[in-house]
C-alpha cells in the first residue's frame, strides 16, 4: 500500500474509511474452451458452440486447453506475480441449470499464480499499490434465457466451459476511485498481453466487490460482496452506495450482516441476494479427472521473454525517451490501441528525438480531443498515424506553424488525404522569405506610428504587432522570423 | 451350433481362421443361447441386427485376410460403456433412455480390432454394489448354484451381468469395470477369469463414471489366456482421458505360459482374517503350493495398512460418486420429473431416478465433502490411501513381483441374503479388493476351485503398476493346475 490519500466518508460519528477486495473475472482470450475443444466464438446461434464435455453427457472427461495456462501464466506475470510450478483444480459443487456437470471446475487450494502487486495511477500524479491475492482458472457457466417463453426458462451452452481468470485483489482498496483506477489497470495490462480483451458489455470482465467500512485505520468490519459487475462506473457507484449503506446501519446501532448483495444500475442501489446462512457449501475437493496441472521454470521463462512491453514500462520509456510528462505518458499508455498509435506516429516521424514530445501532445489533445468530442474510437480515427506524423513533420522543420497545422488537420480530418500535398496545393505553406516579411512589417509600422512610438515602453505592445503581421500575412509568416524583424525594426 | 458357445476366445480365433465356422454362426450361437437364458437377466440390451452385422463384416474381412486380433468375436458389454446408437443405462432408471451419440474409447478399440457386440450387460446401478441387486432392470443370476439347490445366487457386482455371461456362455468375453472389485469379485463368484489392470491402463472416457480416482475398465473372460487378449485391445493411452498412461501396451497373450521361475510371490499376513472360512484358507494355501511348484518362492509380507482400506474407500468413492452424479439432474437429458420450480425438478427426478444404494452413497459423499468434515473424512482417507500405496511399493521393494490372495471372503450367495439390514455387511465383500484399486495396482481373479457346496471360488493375484504380464504368467499357472470350471445347465 502507498500513502495516496483516499476519500473518507463523512457519518454522524465522524470519518469512515472503506476497505474494499475485488474480485475480477476476466475470460481468457482463447479459440478453444478451457476443457473441451468447442469454440469460444461469441454470438453464435444458441447452443452452437457446444461439445459433449460441456454439457457433461456422460463418461465424458476434461482435457486442459494448454493456450489457457499459457494466458494464465503470461496474465501472471503482467502482474508481477508468483507462477507456480504446481497447481491443482479442484470441484466447485453447486446445482444451477447453467452449470451441466452439477460442478465447476476451478483452482481452490492451489492456484496457478500466487501473489503479485499492480501499481494504480490516480488523479493528481498519485499513485497506489493494489496487492493481488492470487489468480486461478476456472470454467465459466452457460447462460439462463429468461425471456423466451412465459412459462419456461432456456439454456445457452455457448460460454459453458470457457476460461475464466478469476484475480483476487488484497484488501487493499480505500475508494471508489481506486477501485475503478485498479479494474481500469488491470483490463489495461490484459489487452496489452491479448490474455482478455477486457470487454464489459460482452461479459468478458466482470467483478465481484467486496465492501467493508472501518474508523480509519480502526479494524475490520464486516463485508458484504456485491457480485457480478460489469461496468466500470457501476463499481464505483455500487461501492459509494454501499459504503454509505453500511456506516448507517453501523451508526444507528446495527450490525452489518455478510451477505451477498446485488447493484441495481437503474436505481443505484444495492440489494441482498442472499445471507451467509443461504451461502453454498461448495464441497471443494481435487477433481480426479485432471492431474495437478504441473510446468517447468523454462516454460515460464519462455513465456516471459515473449512478453509485451506493457503499460508500466512503455510509459517509463516514453518519459525517458521523449521528455513527456508522467501524466502524458500514462495516458498514452492506458489504452493499447493508444500507445500502439503514438508508436505508429513515432515511427513516421522524419525526426522522433526532436518532435517525439509534439507528437504526444498532438495526439493528446487534438485528435484524443477530437475524437472523445465525436464519441470516436482511435481505431476509427480519420486521421491516421502516417497522416498526424506528416502534419508534425511539417510543423517540426518548419514548414507550417501549429496554428495553420491545426488548420491542416480539420481539412485532413475532413477529406483526407497526405498533408504535404495539401500544403503544397492550397498555399499553406509558411513564410520565412525575409524581405517578404520585411515588407509587411515595413506597412503596418508606417500605418501604426503611435504604436510603433510605445513599443520602447511598453515592449509587451510587441505581441500586438505580431498578431498583425500573422494577419496580413494569412497565418504563413514564421512567428520567430517575424518576432525578430520587428525587433530590429522597432528597436526594442 | 451350441457348441460354439462352449469354446475360449482364443479357440474361436483359430475356428474363424481355419474357416471351421463363420463369425455369423459363432455369433448367432451366442445369440441363440442369450434368448434361453433370459431369465438370468444378464442382458439389459440385445443388439442382434447390429451383432449379425458385425459378425457379417468381420467375416468379410477374415475372407480377405484383414481381421484384427479380435476378428468376429461376439462380445457383451457392460452397461456402463457408452455404446453410440445403443441405449446405456449405467442401470439407472435416471438415465432412462439415453442413447449416447458417442463410443467410449474401449469399446471403439475393440470394435477396431474386430469383435462383435451382442447387446449391453447388466450391473449395478452406477456400478454401486457387489451382487447386482441395485439394478433398476432388476438383479442378475449366477449360472452356478449350490450342489441340491433350486435357490438363484448373486453373480457378485457390479459386473454381474458380465460374469455371469461369460460363466453362462452366452458371450465369450465381456468389458466390465472395477472401483473396488467389480471385477474381480464377480469373476470369482462365477469361475471366470476378470483382471482390473493398472489405473491409467484403460481410457475412462465414454464410460459412466463412479468414481474416478478407482474406476479402470477390465475384461471378464473365460480363461486367462482370453482376458490377455481382451486386455490388449482394450488398453491404451487415450488424449481424451488425461489420467491414461502413455505407455506401449505390451501383446499380453505373450506372457501366457512363460516360467514363473524364480518369481516371488508374497502372501499378506493381514489378509488373514479372522473367522477367515476354512476352505477359504485352503484355497489359498493350494494356490500358494501351485505356484511354488512351478518354481516361484512364497514369502510373507506385511501390508499394515489394509484394515484401513475399506473404510477409507468407503469415504473417497462416494465422495467422487457424489459429484460425478451431479450431472443426473433432469435438465439435459434422461429422467425428468416436473416440479414446481428447479429445486423440486432436481429433487423429485434425483428421488425417482436413483436407487436406495446409489442415494446412500451420494449422501455418504455429500456428507464427508462438507464444510467442517472435509479434513476428518476426506482428506484423512486420502492419507490412508497414501500409505496403502506406501504398504505395496515397500513391498515391491522387496523385490516381491506379486500378491497372491483370496479374491473374496466367501463364495457366492442368494439373492437378498446380504445387506439387508446393515449394507456394511455387503460392502465387507470386497475386503481383498478395494486395497488394489486405492494403490491404484493391477489385480487379476482366477478360478481355483470350489467350496464344499459347489461353488466357486477365485483367488486373487496383485501386480505392480503396469506389470499385467506378470499377474497373466502366475494367472495361468493358477489356471493349469485347478482346471476350468463350467457351472451345470439349469436355465
Amino acid at each position: 500500500m502507498s500513502t495516496a490519500t483516499h476519500k473518507l466518508l463523512k457519518g454522524s460519528t465522524g470519518d469512515w474509511e472503506m476497505v474494499i477486495g475485488m474480485e475480477i473475472h476476466a475470460q481468457v482470450t482463447s479459440n478453444a474452451k478451457l476443457f473441451s475443444g468447442a469454440s469460444t466464438a461469441f454470438g453464435g446461434e444458441p447452443n452452437s458452440h457446444v461439445s459433449l464435455v460441456d454439457v457433461a453427457m456422460p463418461g465424458m472427461l476434461p482435457v486442459i486447453n494448454e493456450e489457457c495456462v499459457r494466458q494464465a501464466v503470461r496474465t501472471g506475470l503482467g502482474l508481477n506475480a508468483k507462477i507456480n510450478l504446481r497447481s491443482v483444480f479442484d470441484r466447485k459443487n453447486y446445482f444451477y441449470p447453467d452449470l451441466p456437470q452439477g460442478y465447476q471446475i476451478s483452482q481452490y487450494k492451489s492456484p496457478v499464480v500466487g501473489e503479485g502487486e499492480v501499481l494504480v495511477e490516480l488523479d493528481g500524479g498519485r499513485s497506489v499499490t493494489i496487492g493481488i491475492e492470487r489468480l486461478h482458472i476456472e470454467q465459466d457457466p452457460g447462460k439462463m434465457l429468461h425471456d423466451q417463453s412465459p412459462s419456461l426458462s432456456f439454456i445457452d451452452f455457448n460460454r459453458c466451459g470457457v476460461a475464466l481468470m478469476e484475480i483476487v485483489s488484497k484488501p487493499d482498496i480505500r475508494d471508489a476511485e481506486q477501485a475503478k483506477a485498479y479494474v481500469t489497470k488491470l483490463r489495461s495490462i490484459m489487452r496489452y498481453l491479448g490474455t482478455c480483451d477486457g470487454d464489459m458489455e460482452k461479459g468478458n470482465l466482470r467483478a465481484d466487490v467486496n465492501v467493508s467500512v472501518r474508523k480509519p485505520g480502526g479494524p475490520l468490519g464486516t463485508r458484504c460482496e456485491i457480485k457480478n459487475m460489469n461496468s466500470i462506473n457501476f463499481i464505483g457507484q455500487a461501492i459509494e452506495y454501499e459504503a454509505r449503506r453500511q456506516i448507517e446501519i453501523i451508526e444507528d446501532g446495527g450490525q452489518i450482516e455478510q451477505e451477498t448483495r446485488r447493484f441495481d444500475p437503474d436505481k443505484g442501489e444495492t440489494r441482498s441476494m442472499r445471507s451467509k446462512e443461504e451461502a453454498h457449501d461448495y464441497r471443494y475437493f481435487p477433481d480426479p479427472d485432471l492431474l495437478p496441472l504441473e510446468f517447468s521454470q523454462e516454460f515460464v521463462d519462455e513465456l516471459k521473454a515473449k512478453l509485451p512491453e506493457l503499460p508500466d514500462q512503455k510509459k517509463t520509456r516514453f518519459v525517458a525517451d521523449f521528455g513527456l510528462s508522467a501524466y502524458d505518458a500514462s495516458v498514452l499508455v492506458a489504452e493499447r490501441e493508444s500507445a500502439v498509435f503514438y508508436e505508429t506516429v513515432l515511427d513516421k516521424l522524419a525526426n522522433r528525438a526532436r518532435d517525439g514530445k509534439m507528437a504526444a501532445n498532438w495526439v493528446i489533445n487534438e485528435l484524443f480531443g477530437r475524437l472523445n468530442k465525436e464519441g470516436r474510437d482511435i481505431t476509427d480515427s480519420p486521421v491516421n498515424a502516417e497522416q498526424l506524423a506528416a502534419i508534425i513533420d511539417l510543423i517540426g522543420e518548419g514548414t507550417i506553424s501549429g496554428k495553420i497545422a491545426k488548420d491542416l488537420f480539420e481539412i485532413v480530418w475532413q477529406e483526407g488525404g497526405d498533408p504535404r500535398a495539401l500544403v503544397e496545393s492550397r498555399g499553406m505553406k509558411q513564410v520565412t522569405d525575409l524581405s517578404a516579411i520585411e515588407k509587411v512589417v515595413d506597412d503596418i509600422i508606417a500605418a501604426n506610428p503611435d504604436k510603433a512610438a510605445q513599443v520602447k515602453d511598453k515592449p509587451q505592445s510587441l505581441g500586438w504587432f505580431v498578431g498583425q503581421v500573422m494577419k496580413a500575412s494569412g497565418g504563413k509568416a514564421n512567428p520567430q522570423s517575424v518576432n525578430d524583424v520587428l525587433k530590429s525594426k522597432l528597436g526594442v | 451350433m451350441t457348441d460354439l458357445t462352449s469354446l475360449t476366445l482364443a479357440e474361436a480365433r483359430k475356428g474363424l481362421a481355419d474357416k471351421t465356422f463363420t463369425s455369423l454362426e459363432l455369433t448367432d450361437a451366442h445369440l441363440s443361447a442369450i434368448e434361453a437364458a433370459r431369465v438370468l437377466n444378464a442382458f439389459v440390451m440385445e443388439t442382434p441386427d447390429q451383432a449379425r452385422d458385425m459378425a457379417r463384416e468381420a467375416d468379410a474381412k477374415i475372407a480377405k485376410g484383414e481381421g484384427g486380433p479380435l476378428a468376429g468375436i461376439p462380445l457383451g458389454i457392460k452397461d456402463l460403456f457408452a455404446t453410440k446408437g445403443v441405449r446405456t443405462t449405467a442401470c439407472s432408471k435416471i438415465l432412462g433412455n439415453f442413447v449416447p451419440t458417442y463410443e467410449s474409447t474401449v469399446t471403439s478399440q475393440l470394435w477396431r480390432d474386430g469383435a462383435v457386440m451382442l447387446g449391453k450387460l447388466n450391473n449395478d446401478e452406477f456400478a454401486m454394489g457387489s451382487a447386482n441387486e441395485t439394478s433398476c432392470f432388476g438383479p442378475v443370476g449366477n449360472p452356478w448354484r449350490r450342489e441340491g439347490s433350486n435357490t438363484t445366487l448373486v453373480p457378485g457386482g457390479s459386473s454381474g451381468g458380465s460374469a455371469s455371461a461369460v460363466a453362462a456362455l452366452l458371450c465369450m468375453g465381456a468389458t466390465a469395470t472395477d472401483t473396488g472389485g467389480s471385477i474381480r469379485q464377480p469373476a470369482a463368484f462365477t469361475a471366470t477369469v476378470g483382471i482390473k489392470p493398472t489405473y491409467g491402463r484403460c481410457s475412462r472416457w465414454g464410460i459412466v463414471a463412479f468414481a474416478s480416482s478407482l474406476d479402470q475398465a477390465g475384461p471378464i473372460a473365460r480363461s486367462v489366456r482370453d482376458a490377455a487378449m481382451l486386455l490388449r485391445s482394450m488398453a491404451g493411452h487415450d488424449p481424451k482421458d488425461t489420467t491414461s498412461v502413455d505407455i506401449p501396451v505390451p501383446d499380453y497373450e505373450a506372457a501366457i505360459g512363460k516360467s514363473v521361475k524364480g518369481m516371488k510371490i508374497g502372501i499378506p499376513k493381514e489378509y488373514r482374517l479372522d473367522g477367515m472360512p476354512a476352505e477359504i484358507e485352503k484355497l489359498w494355501g493350494e494356490g500358494a503350493a501351485w505356484l511354488r511348484s512351478a518354481g516361484a518362492e512364497l514369502v510373507e509380507v506385511s501390508l499394515p495398512h489394509t484394515k484401513y482400506a475399506l473404510p477409507a474407500y468407503y469415504i473417497v468413492a462416494p465422495a467422487e460418486a457424489s459429484s460425478n452424479l451431479a450431472r443426473y439432474d433432469g435438465v439435459r437429458y434422461g429422467l425428468r420429473e416436473q416440479g414446481k420450480n428447479i429445486i423440486e425438478l432436481y429433487e423429485n427426478t434425483r428421488a425417482e431416478g436413483f436407487g436406495a444404494e446409489v442415494r446412500r452413497r451420494v449422501m455418504i459423499g455429500t456428507y464427508v465433502l462438507s464444510a467442517g468434515y472435509y479434513d476428518a473424512y476426506y482428506l484423512r482417507a486420502q492419507k490412508v490411501r497414501t500409505l496403502i500405496k506406501k504398504d505395496f511399493e515397500d513391498c515391491f521393494a522387496k523385490g516381491v513381483d506379486a500378491i497372491l490372495t483370496p479374491a473374496t471372503p466367501s463364495a457366492a450367495f442368494g439373492i437378498g441374503e446380504k445387506g439387508g439390514a446393515d449394507p456394511v455387511e455387503m460392502y465387507l465383500n470386497d475386503i481383498f479388493t478395494v486395497t488394489v484399486n486405492m494403490a491404484g495396482l493391477p489385480g487379476i481373479a482366477v478360478p481355483a476351485g470350489k467350496d464344499p457346496q459347489g461353488l466357486p471360488l477365485g483367488l486373487q493375484l496383485i501386480g505392480r503398476p503396469f506389470e499385467e504380464e506378470t499377474l497373466f504368467s502366475l494367472g495361468e499357472v493358477i489356471e493349469q493346475a485347478a482346471g476350468r470350471f463350467t457351472p451345470a445347465r439349469w436355465w
